[in-house]
């Protein structure tokens, strides 16, 4: 075959003819992010997380067959936004609860996430409740982690040539079902292929999926962060005053605070330069002085949460959201997708200890009531960051805090970023 | 049985037995040798199709914005009194089943639904009560239905009436004796027809590539799918010229060479399917379908009807092919134009009912004729539904040029303020557009126009709008499945009055994400009025708002947050 010449973002680039633009970018030490293409199969063209511009139409760069003279935009400001926000739409249709996921770790999407570093959605999260159907022999099917990329569809047949997986309704209800009597047909191994071929979590085979630790998953970046020599900021920038600081925990499990502690002696060096007011580190209750940043773990599901919540927005100049829970719900929003009422029921009235007619949904005007929802930070103050992680790591909390207060700009490079 | 009558085949088992069963599934799959999922998919894909046991009556109560406005929740309201039946509830009633469906061409008629398929117009609580009372006693539905036919209003004076003139069977196929395949391209090159189905393609050039195609087999569609909400036009054509129509097939057929066609006809219209199929019958006898048509040889056409089944997304041309096939109607990547890759990887042609109909009238008529009506660059006339707050909703068939004003003023419009021109994926108009002309140089319009007055909630309409698009979404691709989701999670918002101008902002800029990113046109101009709207209505919007505020609190309806926790409590007291 024979090579052609294209451009991606002004620059010359060649390839064989007909290559899938995402190959050829590649060859040309050009990353376009993808999720639904796959090497073999035709191109599915579902996610439009490649979208790309070709000759200034917006299309799917996998859809794409590169040809001579083909002007490719990939790297442009409004392109790496839209394929961030195509990622952030998928983050917020499904229930990603990344901490309690088994492809953790391995997610393709997952990784994207990171390598287009988003740290919170901008969309709303929709918590549909979505079925976990583990009746199929081998494999279990989580909808709340399906972006019905259509992979499986394609990739999964059986040895007689049927397929197991397959859309079904449209629009908002569109879902990717498993045809129970071809899944039982499946050997092991095409069932773990099929959990392989699933760029998320969505596809699990039953007693294979927690293989990895921590560490080993394709996508965990081992990169040590130091903390930030704190020498090199007292010279430039720091006044003899020091900066003030307040941390509370919402609807949290406090595991934030516990990672801030992490720092071990480093906390000293921190005495420095900062103060503590208000915060659970100090048992200060009430504000005493104004602060400069506000550390806010844990979203809102009461009441209380609001008040303490709208207090540090008063109070505070920089407020950030700690933690995944801060950042849009975290694991306390596992329940966003029940009505409040079942749960409440479900914990207080119908629990295996309550006794029938015993057990009241405790109430008093002196509690707090709970949320219909648990709601991010975001949704109630203006929040000036978000940090996100489950804990994020210590240093990762202190290095952005640390460059917050003293220097103009501040940066984490994605590899820092996690979800889990 | 192959897999392109698949969708006859169900539609068989739901006319026969209500409602497609696991047996008629596993039937069906084992005949076609897929899995069984396969077929759920293709079945849930369709909404007048079931999965469940329905009641004798199947009633499809229409949810589009006019009718909304024009008394639907009442009519649902007496549909449920009578019947003692919910809507979308599959229940034990024997008699009958309720179903809400998305715009089945009645606009000029609304409220309205459909009875097993029959069209009852016009409701009212007490026209139900007869109604159900009448199916009660055993009444034949074909007696007591309404006449669906929307009434021609208007057609342009001093013989400028192209669509809606003295028609002839046959008149225009006569000129095809004498003129090559060439030849009758030209002539519709130089009329610059331009199709009418909403995306205006040069026909001429859709024709020329069709017949350039190396391709075994070619096929000619119709697209009779009709289902942007508003629009009523290919019904009105389908009803009162389906030979215009069908000739306008066979032209095509003759310049392409393609020997099979369909007509791919919503269901919500198998009212119309009887005469259609007549019409199609005295084509074949008179030697106008069939081998050697007009004696000439080897033209060789025929056409078939197919019944869709309930999925807007399917008047997409290459989800109408999938349908076709059998298949999901999911739209294609837009890899290929269909007469490069289509019904079954073979060239195919898919117009619009309009736009067949609009060719034999130019092969009928001649260039000369139709290029003295219009604008140079829209020529002849266009079929316009029009329907909302006007006194004489209908068909107007306008020479292009017209301006909306004095559409509006035909129509008598009362106290118009907001305009829907093409449906909701169109764009919307306010008072100070009404002078803009409907022709390409400046508004081009589809077929359809909504008038809403100035009594008329705006964010009713949209909230209509986006649910539309939410639910017929064909879900394949992220942007429009997600994306409509998530803007109607802001159309909430600014009915609930917590909507600060950013979240207007955000609207925007998704509904640019959206426009830029999905696959095919619903997504592509799903958000399109919505975010039109925001500016063309900016004073109905900044009403809505709430203005910054100072203590950088996000708007936060603390009330509504609460109101679960605080019911509950009451009620386990
Ligand atoms: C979501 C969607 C729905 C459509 N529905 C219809 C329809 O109901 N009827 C129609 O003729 N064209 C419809 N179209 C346009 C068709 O894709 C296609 O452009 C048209 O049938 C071509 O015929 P024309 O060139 O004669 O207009 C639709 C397009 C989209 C994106
Ligand atoms: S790891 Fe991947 S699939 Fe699992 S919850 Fe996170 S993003 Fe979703
Ligand atoms: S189950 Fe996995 S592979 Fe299949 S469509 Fe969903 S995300 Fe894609
Ligand atoms: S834009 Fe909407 S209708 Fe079109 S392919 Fe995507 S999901 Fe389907
Ligand atoms: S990777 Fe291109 S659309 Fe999914």
């Amino acid at each position: 075959m024979k090579n052609i010449s294209f451009k991606i973002d002004g620059r010359i680039c060649t390839a064989e003819k007909g290559l899938n633009l995402i190959e050829a970018a590649k060859q040309n030490g050009i990353f376009i992010p993808t999720l639904c293409h796959f090497k073999h199969l035709n191109p599915l063209g579902t996610c439009r997380v490649c979208t790309v511009k070709l000759n200034g139409k917006a299309v799917a760069g996998c859809t794409i067959h590169v040809a001579d003279g083909m002007d490719i935009e990939v790297n442009t400001p409004e392109l790496l936004d839209t394929r961030k926000a195509i990622l952030e739409m998928m983050f917020v249709e499904g229930n990603h609860f990344c901490p309690s996921c088994e492809k953790s770790g391995d997610c393709s999407m997952q990784n994207l996430g990171y390598e287009t570093g988003i740290k919170y959605t901008r969309f709303p999260h929709l918590f549909i409740d979505r079925i976990t159907d583990a009746r199929p022999e081998r494999i279990v099917v989580n909808q709340n982690r399906c972006i019905k990329c259509k992979r499986c569809i394609e990739e999964v047949k059986t040895f007689d040539g049927y397929n197991v997986f397959c859309s079904i309704n449209k629009g908002n209800k569109t879902m990717v079902a498993i045809d129970y009597e071809q899944e039982a047909k499946l050997s092991e191994l095409q069932a773990v292929h099929a959990m392989q071929i699933c760029p998320t979590g969505s596809i699990l085979v039953k007693g294979k999926s927690f293989s990895k630790p921590f560490g080993d998953r394709q996508f965990d970046v081992v990169t040590e962060e130091k903390t930030l020599p704190l020498s090199a900021l007292k010279k430039s920038r720091i006044t003899n005053k020091k900066k003030i600081v307040a941390t509370t925990s919402l609807s949290g499990c406090f595991g934030c605070h516990m990672s801030m502690l992490d720092i071990d002696l480093g906390i000293l060096d921190l005495f420095e330069v900062v103060e503590f007011n208000k915060s659970p580190i100090t048992d200060i209750k009430n504000f005493s002085k104004h602060c400069d940043i506000g550390l806010i773990e844990g979203g809102c599901c009461n009441t209380h949460n609001i008040e303490v919540l709208r207090e540090f927005r008063k109070n505070c100049d920089i407020l950030i959201s700690v933690g995944e829970c801060a950042i849009w719900g975290g694991l306390p929003a596992m329940r966003n997708t029940f009505p409040l009422e079942e749960c409440l029921k479900e914990s207080y009235l119908d629990s295996m200890t309550s006794e029938e007619n015993e057990t009241i949904i405790p109430n008093h005007e002196e509690i707090p009531k709970i949320l219909n929802k648990v709601y991010p930070n975001h949704e109630i103050v203006k929040i000036d960051h978000h940090i996100p992680g489950c804990p994020p790591d210590a240093n990762h909390i202190w290095n952005v805090v640390k460059n917050i207060l003293f220097q103009e700009e501040f940066s984490i490079a994605h590899p820092k970023y996690k979800y889990d | 049985m192959n897999r392109t009558g698949l969708l006859n085949k169900l539609w068989e088992f739901q006319n026969k037995f209500g409602y497609i069963s696991e047996n008629a599934i596993a039937q069906i799959a084992q005949k076609l040798n897929v899995s069984k999922i396969e077929i759920e998919g293709i079945v849930s894909f369709y909404h007048f199709l079931h999965r469940k046991p329905t009641g004798k009556y199947i009633i499809y109560l229409n949810n589009s914005i006019v009718s909304e406005f024009k008394g639907f929740e009442q009519i649902k309201a007496a549909f449920e009194k009578e019947t003692g039946c919910t809507f979308g509830c599959y229940d034990e009633n024997q008699l009958f089943t309720l179903f809400e469906t998305s715009c089945i061409g009645l606009s000029d008629q609304e409220p309205a639904a459909l009875i097993n398929f029959f069209p009852f117009t016009n409701l009212t609580p007490e026209k139900v009560k007869t109604i159900i009372q009448q199916l009660k006693n055993g009444n034949s539905l074909r007696f007591i239905s309404s006449n669906p036919t929307s009434k021609i209003q208007y057609i342009p004076a001093d013989n400028k009436t192209v669509f809606y003139r003295k028609y002839e069977m046959g008149t225009a196929l006569k000129k095809l004796k004498n003129h090559t395949p060439d030849d009758i391209l030209n002539i519709i090159s130089v009329a610059n027809l331009e199709g009418r189905g909403g995306a205006f393609f040069p026909t001429a050039k859709k024709w020329k590539s069709c017949k350039e195609m190396e391709s075994s087999k070619k096929y000619i569609i119709c697209n009779a799918d009709e289902g942007e909400p508003g629009t009523f036009k290919d019904k009105s054509l389908l009803n009162n010229l389906p030979g215009l129509m069908i000739e306008g097939m066979i032209i095509s057929a003759y310049i392409s060479g393609a020997a099979y066609g369909f007509i791919y006809l919503r269901a919500e219209y198998s009212y119309l399917l009887e005469k259609i199929e007549n019409t199609l019958r005295e084509f074949q006898a008179n030697n106008l379908l069939g081998n050697d048509i007009l004696g000439i040889p080897k033209f060789n056409f025929n056409i078939q009807v197919q019944l869709g089944a309930g999925a807007y997304v399917c008047g997409e041309e290459s989800a109408l092919i999938e349908s076709l096939e059998g298949n999901r109607g999911e739209a294609r990547i837009k890899k290929h134009f269909p007469t490069e890759y289509g019904y079954l990887g073979h060239s195919t042609i898919v117009n619009n009912v309009e736009t067949f109909a609009m060719a034999a009238r130019i092969i009928e008529l001649g260039t000369n004729f139709i290029s003295t009506i219009g604008t140079p660059e829209s020529k002849g006339t266009k079929v316009l539904s029009i329907s909302g707050d006007v006194a004489k909703p209908g068909i107007y068939e306008i020479e292009w040029g017209m301006t909306v004003k004095e559409i509006l003023h035909l129509c008598q419009a009362t106290s118009p303020h907001f305009v829907q021109i093409s449906g909701p994926s169109g764009i919307c108009i306010n008072e100070i557009e009404f002078d803009r002309k409907i022709c390409k140089e400046d508004l081009i319009c589809a077929g359809s126009i909504m008038v809403f007055n100035n009594f008329r909630s705006i964010t009713k309409i949209l909230e209509n709008y986006t649910k539309f698009f939410k639910e017929e979404s064909c879900g394949i691709c992220t942007p429009c499945r997600a994306g409509n989701q998530i803007l109607h999670e802001k159309i909430k918002k600014i009915k609930k009055g917590i909507c600060t101008a950013q979240d207007l902002e955000e609207i925007k800029e998704w509904g640019q994400i959206m426009k830029l990113t999905s696959r095919c046109g619903l997504g592509q101009f799903s958000a399109n009025t919505l975010v039109m709207a925001l500016d063309k209505f900016e004073g109905y919007f900044n009403q809505k708002i709430i203005k910054a505020n100072e203590s950088l609190n996000v708007e936060f309806d603390m009330e509504a947050a609460v109101c679960n926790y605080d019911s509950l409590i009451k009620d386990t007291q």
